[in-house]
């Protein structure tokens, strides 16, 4: 019998958080977790979508954006993630912007083992770049995402949500 | 061929009031031909990722033409830009290539298959809305007004001469050049963005 969540993340919460934030657009290659979030904010009509073709963009996109007066946020896996340690260094750390970026954690466990390298190297890369990150798997831990914003505005430096949500609530 | 400079000053001429961005050992030349420099800004810094920036940089102001000199170096570090940017159509965006072949600020080495690239050919199969090829300054200089004036996302691709650099950067002439934090809030004191 599989296992269930009690609770999942519900797409609709992170639109929430996205709208009280103030988010203008979302740059994003999707992951097999998030289709439907990716169809929800599609039709918000005050986001705006900008699909990527290799995660390293999504930063660059993202300071380009931040110079307009725009507030973006970033929407990736953690794979993508490690591909794009140059772009976090020299567009996001080194200009100083505040970035949030909602990092889909392939292979989080709450049990303790992973045999997905992606999420055994997910918090060490982290921590290399000295990134914070704030960790959310159910609507409860949603007001995260505001937290973690506000921290990125003050320090002016991109923080890190990691969705570690194992069991694909944002699947319809 | 064109001198890099050439197609700055011919560039120069229809410019009107375009955000101008330029990279690579031939974008130095830039510098020389500006009289705008507020609407100048410097988006390098990671590997072949300017583009995406100044890519962003437009749709975040459609009502601002924003112009790109790219170098082919950087555009093959990243080459799926060129799909992200046909795919949000920007019209308020043109984006040059300076193609020099080879990576001429590490000695002058050729990119790859840099005999045999095509890439407005690229360009086009990705889906901009009209893309230019040049290795003449007469004709580049008279299709500038057409160029500057039609709906984006436009691409035009220009052979030039490789500047090789060789010596060890430490021995370089450097040249006074704003940082690039300094051109982005010169740019955003200029749109009136805090």
């Amino acid at each position: 019998m599989v296992e269930q969540q009690l609770q999942i993340l519900r797409p609709e919460t992170l639109i929430a958080e996205f709208k009280k934030i103030g988010v203008t657009h979302i740059i994003t290659i999707p992951d097999s977790e998030t289709n439907y979030l990716y169809e929800l904010m599609e039709k918000e009509d005050w986001l705006e979508v900008v699909p990527v073709s290799r995660e390293g963009e999504s930063m660059a996109v993202a300071l380009g954006l931040n110079v307009a007066g725009k507030v973006p946020v970033v929407l990736i896996q953690n794979t993508g993630m490690m591909e794009s340690g140059d772009s976090i260094r020299g567009m996001a750390l080194d200009t100083g912007f505040p970035l949030l970026m909602v990092v889909g954690y392939r292979g989080w466990t709450r049990k303790g083992h992973t045999p997905d390298s992606a999420a055994v190297y997910t918090e060490p890369f982290l921590n290399a770049f000295r990134l914070n990150y704030y960790l959310v798997e159910t609507d409860d831990d949603g007001a995260r995402i505001t937290e973690a914003y506000e921290e990125a505005v003050k320090d002016k430096k991109p923080v890190v949500i990691l969705v570690g949500d194992e069991y694909h609530g944002f699947n319809r | 061929m064109i001198e890099s400079k050439e197609v700055f000053e011919a560039f120069q001429e229809h410019r009107g009031e375009a955000i101008v961005s330029v990279q690579g050992t031939s974008g130095k030349h830039w510098a020389d031909v500006t009289t705008n420099q507020n609407r100048d800004i410097s988006m390098g810094g990671a590997m072949g990722q300017s583009t995406a920036a100044i890519f962003g940089l437009a749709l975040g102001l459609p009502d601002q033409k924003v112009v790109h000199f790219d170098t082919e170096g950087a555009l093959l570090m990243n080459l799926g830009v060129l799909a992200s940017i046909a795919g949000k159509k920007p019209e308020n965006f043109v984006h040059f290539l300076l193609d020099n072949g080879c990576y001429a600020t590490t000695g002058g080495q050729p990119v790859p298959n840099s005999e045999d690239i095509d890439y407005s050919v690229i360009a086009a199969g990705s889906g901009y809305a009209a893309t230019y090829n040049f290795d003449d300054l007469e004709e580049l200089s008279t299709s500038l007004e057409e160029i500057m004036s039609q709906k984006g996302p436009v691409f035009v691709a220009i052979k030039v001469p490789a500047e090789v650099e060789n010596l060890p950067i430490g021995m370089r002439e450097r040249r006074a050049t704003r940082s690039r934090g300094q051109t982005i809030n010169d740019l955003r004191s200029e749109l009136g963005i805090s």
